[in-house]
């Protein structure tokens, strides 16, 4: 007679793929060399990414969105609910540490070139996911509805609003009005909790899709390497030999995301106040703070063109350059490969100097 | 044929605007008020040169009056002779004595004082002849101060003008170039250090310091057009005009009669009048800084009462500052805590009232106060030894967790390394 298990688990299989889902998984191999830490940094960002919506949907229990509750609902999380502070200190601080690892994940494919032909939309599809991460950080931001997000918010906002045409409906859109009020707050907790989680879900669906069907990209140096020596060709598989691996820097993540939250657990503020003046030397959140320190710091007027506009303009031709990089990267008519990454490291550095920059400026 | 046309009527349009121009000029130029006088004594040395950016800061200046509304004469006339002649109403030199009257002929005249500033008062030369400056003025004593000695002649300008000599936070100096001046002030036998004690004052602090504009200066307690030092009888009332609260309470206790009766000054016999300092808790009580024990001794009934309310002043004092120690203390520990700092503003109010009600000196009508107080302070309390526990139960389950995931880490680790030996 077959143990009650065996009998489940044949159940299982008569009606789920279970062992095709298994036999895919371990056929799956995962190149080893010299870069192949930097493979986790995706994993990194996908349990970060994990980390958040379970959070999230926990603060959504308590949460109450509106501009005479939501600050309270937030302090009442703070102090009553059990284990409230760290629900809502590890949201925020894996939010922090998920839009890092969503970059630091860029630069490194970035850099190992691994967006070439044949994964052009994996890129194309991990860019839109960094984007609607920023989304997430900014959305999210307002929700605490205390003094430095409020005010933080009227800045952001106003941003777009510097955009032609198209700057004002944009600015009404995010507010829902004129002003920043407890519409603009129902209005990005609507984005924030329903419209980008969708559209993230099904991102990562293709990203991880993409991932699957095309495996790991291979650095063309390292690619080189193995034309020449196949021996020295070396793999893993990806279930379980990686899979553990990644469950290793899984569970460091998460020591570090305790460490952070009971350590430094994150401010509640000062409730907002609509009719106070903005405190002095209001800033963004620190991924945001290189674009506003550069609008900060360029002319009022630049080749006869309004300033901010310019920054802001330029701000969508490298987003729209980063979209499109691996239809940029190519040998004819001109060799723009070399020029990639120096552009990506000049960029780079032009990031963490202003962050730091706006991050001492009064 | 068009273009023809249209040439004739834009010179006529050219025509009928530079007519416009010039009479609207002209009309401009003979309705100007003219004020020949500066054209010489702007060039002249003091005492007798007006400079004009001196004169065009004169409120009266600005509402266009000129040199002839005081000195009389034609400031129209551009002759010298003819706009410093008698016959023209030219008077010269103003005499102190006579500045008073000079100057009420205008500011007592309400009909008058409609046409520039319909708000503003015509009394002072009333107010002033029941001073004692104007007291002494009319006795013919030409020391006293007059009009122009405070607000100041050529360059007079209006009391809202932070610049004016009587701007609230002026007023003190001024008062204090005649008063703080032993030679000056010799004749009338009274004291000079009254502006070296306020500058040392809680007064004077609230003044400059903190910018307070309804701080209280001279003219404040003594008046400004009636100046007079208040009598004995007065001082509380003058104090009582902000002090309200404290004026009420010490009129039902038991000081009030007592001190009527032993001539003391009221509020100033406890807090002195012009170097009044910011009061603290150890004034009342028996201990060295108190200033019951200048009448009371130990032991009698106003000593005790006085004690015991220090005591209760003291230990909410006390309470309060533990209490929020504990809160700033768990507050940079990152413990959120807004919620009882909130609620210890409600024991500063309490403390805040207990030392207002010390007026009453009874200490059974103080302790409601530090008993609403000390309420607080022990819930504040609580909320912040709460959180420093909640505090350190972090610490604890951060170094379980550490230690589980070390655990876990190490067995992921062996078990990735036993499965890859196989």
């Amino acid at each position: 007679m077959a143990s009650p298990v065996t009998s489940v688990r044949a159940w299982l299989d008569e009606r789920f793929p279970l062992d095709d889902l298994k036999a895919l998984a371990q056929k799956k191999k995962v190149p080893v060399h010299r870069y192949s830490y930097w493979y986790f940094l995706g994993g990194m960002t996908l349990f970060l990414f994990g980390v958040q919506v379970l959070t999230g949907a926990l603060l959504l229990m308590y949460y109450r969105p509106g501009a005479d509750e939501a600050f309270e609902s937030v302090q009442f999380i703070m102090t009553q609910v059990q284990f409230g502070w760290l629900v809502r200190s590890v949201h925020s601080w894996s939010a922090n540490l998920l839009v890092f690892m969503a970059f630091a994940h860029l630069f490194s494919v970035l850099f190992l070139r691994s967006y070439r032909k044949p994964r052009e939309l994996t890129w194309v599809s991990g860019i839109l996911l960094l984007f609607l991460m920023l989304g997430f950080g900014f959305s999210g931001y307002l929700l605490p509805w205390n003094t430095l997000s409020y005010f933080a918010t009227k800045v952001g906002t106003e941003i777009p609003a510097q955009i032609p045409v198209i700057g004002r409906p944009v600015l009404l859109f995010l507010r829902g009005g004129e002003d920043i009020t407890g519409s603009t707050l129902t209005r990005l907790y609507g984005f924030h909790v329903a419209i980008l989680p969708a559209v993230a879900t099904l991102l990562i669906g293709l990203h991880l899709a993409l991932i699957q069907w095309f495996g790991m990209s291979v650095p063309p140096g390292v690619e080189k390497q193995w034309l020449a020596r196949p021996a020295e060709k070396k793999e893993i598989r990806f279930f379980p030999n990686f899979v553990l691996r990644e469950l290793m820097a899984w569970y460091v993540a998460l020591g570090m995301l305790g460490a952070l939250a009971a350590l430094f657990p994150w401010s509640l503020g000062v409730k907002a106040d609509p009719f106070a003046s903005a405190p002095a030397g209001i800033k963004p959140e620190w991924y945001f703070l290189s674009m506003f320190q550069t609008l900060k710091l360029i002319p009022a007027k630049l080749l006869g063109m309004d300033g901010e506009m310019l920054g802001i303009l330029a701000f969508g031709v490298i987003g729209a350059a980063a979209l499109l990089l691996p239809f940029l990267d190519r040998e004819k008519p001109f060799n723009t490969r070399r020029w990639i990454s120096g552009l990506a490291c000049v960029f780079l550095g032009y990031m963490a100097v202003m962050t730091v920059y706006g991050w001492v400026a009064k | 044929m068009v273009k023809v046309r249209d040439s004739v009527a834009f010179m006529r349009g050219a025509a009928v605007v530079v007519a416009a121009w010039l009479i609207c000029s002209g009309l401009i130029a003979v309705a100007q008020t003219k004020n020949s006088c500066l054209d010489c004594h702007s060039n002249l040395p003091e005492p007798l040169g007006v400079s004009v950016e001196t004169y065009g800061q004169n409120i009266h200046a600005q509402k266009g009056l000129t040199c002839a509304a005081c000195h009389g004469g034609d400031a129209n006339n551009d002759d010298p002779e003819k706009a410093m002649s008698r016959a023209a109403g030219w008077k010269g030199k103003i005499e102190r004595k006579q500045v008073p009257e000079l100057c009420a002929s205008c500011h007592a005249d309400a009909e008058l004082m409609k046409k520039y500033n319909p708000s503003l008062r015509v009394d002072q030369f009333q107010q002033y002849k029941t001073s004692v400056h104007g007291m002494k003025w009319a006795k013919g004593d030409t020391k006293v101060a007059v009009c122009t000695d405070c607000h100041g002649v050529h360059d007079l300008r209006a009391p809202s003008d932070p610049r004016s000599n009587v701007h609230p936070t002026n007023i003190a100096t001024t008062c204090s170039h005649c008063h703080a001046d032993a030679e000056y002030m010799k004749p009338y036998g009274i004291k000079t250090d009254q502006f070296a004690n306020y500058q040392q004052s809680v007064h004077h602090e609230a003044m400059m310091v903190r910018g307070d504009l309804s701080a209280p200066t001279c003219t404040t307690c003594h008046g400004n057009h009636g100046a007079t030092p208040p009598g004995v009888a007065n001082v509380t009332k003058v104090c009582a005009n902000c002090h309200v609260f404290q004026a009420q309470l010490f009129d039902t206790s038991p000081h009030k009669d007592t001190f009527a009766a032993m001539g003391f000054p009221g509020c100033v016999t406890c807090h002195s009048n012009h170097a009044i300092q910011h009061p603290t808790d150890e004034m009342i009580g028996i201990g060295p800084k108190a200033v019951c024990v200048k009448c009371h001794t130990e032991g009698d009934a106003g000593a005790t009462q006085a004690e015991a309310m220090h005591n209760q002043l003291t230990a909410l004092a006390a309470a309060i500052a533990a209490s929020d120690e504990l809160l700033r203390r768990a507050e940079r520990q990152g413990m959120e805590v807004s919620q009882p700092k909130l609620q210890a503003t409600q024991a500063r109010d309490a403390l805040l009232k207990a030392r207002v009600t010390v007026h009453a000196f009874n200490d059974s009508e103080l302790k409601p106060d530090t008993d609403a107080g000390l309420a607080v302070t022990r819930q504040t309390h609580a909320a912040g030894e709460k959180a420093m526990e909640e505090w350190r139960f972090r610490r604890v389950g951060l170094g379980l967790s550490v230690v589980a995931i070390a655990i876990a880490l190490v067995g992921l680790g062996l078990y990735i390394r036993n499965l890859e030996q196989k």
